[in-house]
């Protein structure tokens, strides 16, 4: 079986049985990245570049990993400094690379939609390593790889997504998977922080954290963006934290066993407390190791190589 | 020069509405009636007769809302290509907006869109003057001197006057020349950043949204302002359920206020935006299909007195990137009248109500001497074939632009004669 498209550029356009091939298809590459040689062939003669018009440490270095382990040559381009000042717009740059033989553009970007807009410019393979407030489709796949590995079932699933939904494309990303694959999804922040419309997704909007605890299998935090502060969205780190801060107290409001999960850079003692953080619940690392096995799935399942 | 229009149906809105002749000579309208003759001339005298035969004969449209782009952004529209434009659509009169470079807030720029008009000879332009000294909301701009000048309005239009005293002021000191303010209704707090309508789209989409209460909140303190001050209040581009409510109670109060509305805002939804195609960014933004309703309600029944099209060319460069760095807007000069005429066919509007939003209402909004085809008006007409089907091509614009969100189209609805001051300035080839 193959993925039957050009590009990765959110999840809310995957079907169930996609998602499902990647996460199957990321099983085999996990077993790659504990053995002694982590390196396989598959995208041997390939190229791969990391297009980033954001800082990111994380993502981007997760991709180039997941790349090299593939066999594939990388390139790393951070655009940020250079053309975007001259004014050289996302395509003409994007084609600039794509004249270089470019095989996979992996974009990140802070405009939403700029993975889509690339997308239907050029020939390579685009994947969405985030755009804007849009998604960020490999976050949600290593999201529900993690879950998965940790025998949990999709359907059913009570999943809490806590924190600034408004501009998280980590929540909507996950929101999208979460939901196709059966789980039921509870939304947790303060109104300022919920988008518009947002139970339309299929999920629960909860302004009381305590209560939508309850019950729950995965708490998902996302990060508060601090600089946030003083733009009316909450009065105080200090406020937010005391209301949608997870604590060990409030974890025990959970089903026993519940799974703490954060996208990262966390912000210890602000989203989350660190002893919370570092608790047996936390699978935060889990989710940085997965994150490439499912990269190099996705890589492999848009090269073609198949 | 003399032109006899023949065996059409005329409808010039309020006096005739049936078969009919027209009779231009020397720039005006001579007369209009049943089996009028081409008057004798001697020898060489230019006679040119139109059979209008199945279509319809109409006064020239009037648009108050254009942006002709000149001066400062000459690449994305001129004067001469955008009049183009409009007589292409059936428009004889356009009313320019200010937001050029520099800005339209004095005499000079003004003069110098007049003679660029004279020049291009296709539409009347007239122009409309900034409130404030570089639409900066801060200082009053000389308001006597653009009246004086040609200005027949005042707007600063995307940058909307948000200091209430100022426009409090501004619409104080019109009322001395009885010059109509126009708003762009934008609280810019509750915009900020936005890029498309807030609500469930813009909630998927990852994209910052513009909520129906920024306009909301402006038309409420512009119709305060207005019953305050009594001056001539005209609100552009209405998109929102709350507008329509709004200015329909406070024109049965008695509050001097004309609405209009565009054809995007009654053609499309937010749905439009959906795969982050910029050619349907504009602001205000595509909105719900309740608003579509209410809008469509307010033209039927009379709150939303003008159709006008915000007509804003863009160049492919400025569109072509991400959704939230776009322009907002649409070139909508070539594709008005078949959208309004859709109007007609679903019972919204009868086709002399239609007809009146294009011609005699923007012209009695603005006081220009425009819209009617009575004895001695200025020869400005439009035949149209209101059956005519055809896909929309923005490569067959005489705009410089082709930012539409239409493209492709099939529509009904087509000018294919336009004379302005009794000359035939467009037909269709």
């Amino acid at each position: 079986m193959s993925l039957k498209r050009k590009d990765l550029t959110g999840i809310a356009s995957l079907s169930p049985d996609e998602i499902m091939l990647i996460l199957e298809t990321a099983d085999s590459f996990k077993e790659v990245t504990g053995r002694e040689i982590k390196k396989v062939p598959a995208l041997r003669g390939k190229t791969v570049v990391n297009f980033f018009f954001e800082p990111s440490t994380r993502t981007r270095t997760s991709f180039e990993l997941a790349a090299k382990r593939l066999s594939a040559d990388v390139i790393n381009f951070s655009p940020s400094s250079s053309s975007i000042v001259k004014g050289e717009s996302l395509l003409d740059t994007a084609r600039n690379i794509e004249a270089m033989q470019a095989d996979i553009i992996v974009l990140r970007h802070p405009s939403a939609g700029a993975a889509e807009t690339l997308a239907r410019g050029v020939k390579s393979s685009v994947i969405n390593a985030g755009d804007g407030w849009h998604e960020h489709p490999t976050q949600a796949l290593l999201d529900l790889f993690t879950l998965r590995e940790k025998k949990l079932e999709f359907k059913g699933l009570r999943v809490a997504i806590v924190g600034d939904l408004a501009h998280s494309r980590v929540a909507r990303s996950n929101i999208y998977a979460l939901t196709k694959l059966g789980a039921e999804v509870r939304a947790v922040g303060p109104p300022t922080m919920i988008p518009a419309c947002l139970e339309q997704l299929g999920v629960r909007v909860y302004y009381d954290m305590d209560e939508a605890l309850h019950g729950v299998d995965v708490i998902m935090m996302l990060r508060l963006q601090l600089e946030r502060q003083g733009r009316a969205l909450f009065p105080t780190i200090r406020e937010y934290s005391r209301l949608y801060g997870l604590t060990a107290d409030r974890l025990r409001l959970a089903e026993p066993g519940a799974l703490v999960m954060h996208p990262g850079p966390v912000n210890r003692g602000v989203e989350i407390a660190p002893e919370v953080a570092d608790s047996f619940s936390s699978v935060i690392l889990d989710q940085v190791a997965n994150g490439v096995a499912v990269r190099m799935g996705v890589l492999y399942l848009l090269s073609g190589a198949n | 020069m003399a032109i006899l229009i023949q065996g059409g149906r005329v409808i010039d809105p309020g006096r005739v509405n049936g078969p009919a002749d027209v009779l231009i000579e020397n720039g005006k309208i001579v007369a209009v009636g049943h089996n009028l003759a081409m008057p004798s001339r001697g020898q060489g005298a230019s006679l040119h007769t139109i059979d209008a035969t199945g279509q319809l004969v109409l006064p020239g449209f009037v648009d108050l809302h254009v942006h002709l782009r000149e001066p400062g952004f000459e690449y994305k529209e001129t004067i001469q290509t955008g009049t183009a434009s409009a007589v292409a659509g059936g428009f004889t009169s356009v009313c320019c907006m200010p937001n050029t470079n520099p800005v339209n807030d004095n005499q000079a720029i003004t003069e110098f869109i007049l003679d660029q008009a004279r020049a291009a000879g296709n539409a009347h332009v007239f122009p409309v003057g900034a409130v404030t000294k570089g639409s900066e909301g801060k200082e009053l701009a000389e308001i006597g001197d653009l009246r004086r000048a040609g200005c027949v309005a005042i707007s600063d239009d995307g940058r909307p006057v948000m200091n209430s005293l100022v426009m409090r002021r501004a619409m104080e000191y019109a009322l001395a020349f009885d010059l109509p303010v126009i708003d762009h209704c934008e609280d810019l707090h509750l915009s900020e950043g936005g890029c498309m309508n807030e609500g469930l789209v813009s909630t998927q989409l990852g994209l910052q949204g513009i909520p129906a209460a920024a306009e909301d909140v402006m038309v409420a303190r512009n119709l305060a302002l207005a019953e305050l001050t009594g001056a001539r209040l005209h609100l552009a581009h209405v998109s929102t359920a709350g507008s329509v409510r709004m200015v329909r109670e406070a024109k049965a109060r008695g509050i001097r206020v004309t609405a209009e509305a565009c054809p995007h805002h009654f053609s499309l939804t937010e749905e439009a935006v959906r795969d982050f195609n910029t050619l349907a960014k504009m602001n205000p933004p595509l909105r719900t299909w309740q608003d579509i309703q209410a809008i469509k309600e307010g033209l039927r029944d009379g709150t939303i007195d003008v159709i006008a099209t915000d007509h804003a060319p863009h160049a492919p460069q400025d569109k072509q990137r991400e959704f939230a760095e776009a322009p907002f807007g649409i070139v909508g000069l070539e594709t008005a009248l078949p959208l309004t005429l859709a109007l007609v066919e679903e019972g919204v509007l009868s086709l002399e109500a239609a007809v009146a939003k294009l011609t005699t209402a923007p012209a009695q909004a603005f006081s220009l001497p425009k819209g009617t085809l009575a004895p001695g008006a200025d020869a400005d007409v439009v035949v149209v074939d209101a059956q005519r089907q055809w896909e929309v091509d923005p490569s067959r614009f005489r705009s410089k632009s082709t930012n539409t969100p239409f493209a492709g189209w099939k529509v009904k609805g087509l000018a294919t004669t336009t004379i302005v001051a009794g000359k035939v300035v467009y037909e269709f080839a």
